[in-house]
């Protein structure tokens, strides 16, 4: 029982601080996170966007040399670095384009072009958008790779107060039955009701949305990972070989990409020099059909002078990692339906951090309500508002 | 620590307290998996196990408060 009791005091005073320390940063991330569930819906409703060209289904598909050329146009001097299907419109692609071929991608511009016509369509500048202040500050606070890795820390400590939390949890309500909301008793018991209640309902998700989460804040990093790892690998032969003078056709390497990898269609292209591919391959990612094989990729490398294939593998598996995260993180892989239940998952979220906030805040000024509280349920709940 | 009458509330056992959170974090888990089996049928397995939780947290509190 003595021992029980130690490391009971132990867990709160763990539960206590990495909540205390990651709960200003997590509310920044809640309260971004919520508008950037709906970023398309709206995108759609603040941004005119110039509408693709109605053809019927089945229509054929522009030549990609042709539509790449028809976005550089609009950009002279300037490089591609992805070619990139829209996952959620087949009537257009996207055309990321850069300064140079080592510029950070990051700073690329977008451009949108007709799938079918290959015309140009826009390239709207997404930095002055509401969604593109919400996506930075939720994901490095306009503060880079520092910050990112930052938040993913304060990820970590997030998941560690859900963990704690649970151990906590567990004495706390010994007399209580599940789900007990004491609505005619003080504030402070209330909150803790409700903190504990939503807190133990939510487990799943919040570990889940919290640590796919962190993974995301390591997106740079697995890419650097892949790039002198598998990808250094694959393009071995051609270490020495200078970059070749005039590149092939990109349309026949998406297409033999696509005969060398059945079953799957192109997601985006890497040209030659980016950091998704090497300096004399096309990288052409393929993706499958269903939700979670459209997020897996698989890359074919087509020799930009010869336009042969090189090789074709599947990812390692941290990349693979990295990228089922992405629809666990974001919540867009099961219709508005999901997006909805993940908007209200986010703010139960918020009340749970808002009410563990309360809790600690009133620790002393309700000394009274506390201690007889903690009379009536045993000491464990002392550990949590107290000490 | 506590008082002689609080001696008569039955205590829960771990197992009893974890029972239905752990059916939930089953049920949650397997709501986020659905959805990216496929579409459709799938879609709506996810929506609804993954809104078990959210109905069972406004149904608590709307039972506390009456």
């Amino acid at each position: 029982m003595k021992s029980g009791s130690k490391s009971l005091r132990r867990w709160s005073w763990v539960h206590k601080w990495s909540s205390l320390v990651c709960t200003a940063f997590m509310l920044l991330l809640c309260v971004t996170g919520l508008p950037l569930i709906f970023h398309e819906e709206i995108d759609e409703l603040l941004h005119e966007q110039v509408a693709a060209s109605a053809v019927p289904e089945g229509a054929p598909k522009a030549d990609l040399d042709k539509a790449v050329a028809e976005a550089l146009a609009r950009f002279p001097g300037q490089v591609p670095h992805f070619l990139i299907w829209d996952r959620d419109d087949p009537s257009a692609l996207w055309v990321s384009i850069g300064k140079s071929l080592d510029a950070d991608p990051s700073n690329n511009r977008l451009a949108r072009v007709d799938a079918h016509t290959g015309a140009f369509l826009d390239a709207p500048d997404f930095t002055k958008r509401f969604t593109y202040i919400m996506l930075k500050l939720h994901t490095d606070m306009f503060a880079g790779l520092g910050g990112k890795l930052f938040l993913g820390l304060m990820g970590i400590l997030f998941c560690v107060a859900i963990v704690s939390g649970i151990v906590v949890y567990v004495p706390s309500v010994r007399k209580l039955q599940f789900g007990t909301y004491r609505g005619g008793r003080p504030r402070i018991v209330r909150w803790l009701d409700v903190h504990n209640l939503a807190g133990i309902l939510l487990i799943v998700w919040t570990l889940v949305v919290g640590f796919t989460g962190v993974i995301n804040t390591w997106a740079d990093l697995v890419i650097k990972i892949w790039q002198f790892g598998q990808l250094a690998e694959m393009t071995a032969q051609y270490r020495d070989r200078p970059p070749p003078q005039r590149l092939s056709s990109l349309q026949s390497a998406v297409d033999v990409a696509a005969k060398a990898i059945p079953g799957m269609q192109p997601g985006f292209v890497a040209f030659p020099g980016t950091i998704l591919s090497s300096k004399s391959h096309y990288g052409v990612f393929m993706r499958g059909g269903t939700p979670l094989t459209s997020r897996m990729l698989k890359p074919a490398l087509i020799d930009a002078e010869t336009g042969e294939l090189t090789d074709s593998r599947n990812l390692p598996w941290y990349v693979s990692t990295l990228l089922i995260s992405q629809p666990l993180h974001f919540g867009d892989y099961g219709g508005m339906p999901l997006k909805i239940i993940w908007a209200i998952l986010d703010v139960v979220t918020i009340v749970i951090l808002v009410t563990g906030l309360f809790l600690w805040l009133r620790r002393h000024r309700s000394a009274a309500s506390v201690s007889r509280f903690v009379r009536l349920n045993e000491a464990s709940i002392g550990s949590k508002v107290s000490s | 620590m506590t008082s002689q009458s609080l001696h008569k509330r039955t205590r829960q056992t771990i197992s009893q307290i974890l029972m239905i959170p752990a059916t939930l974090a089953v049920l949650s888990a397997g709501g986020l998996i659905f959805a990216l089996v496929a579409d459709g049928l799938w879609d709506a397995l996810s929506w609804v196990t993954l809104s078990i939780p959210i109905a069972l947290l406004v149904i608590c509190i709307a039972r506390g408060r009456s």
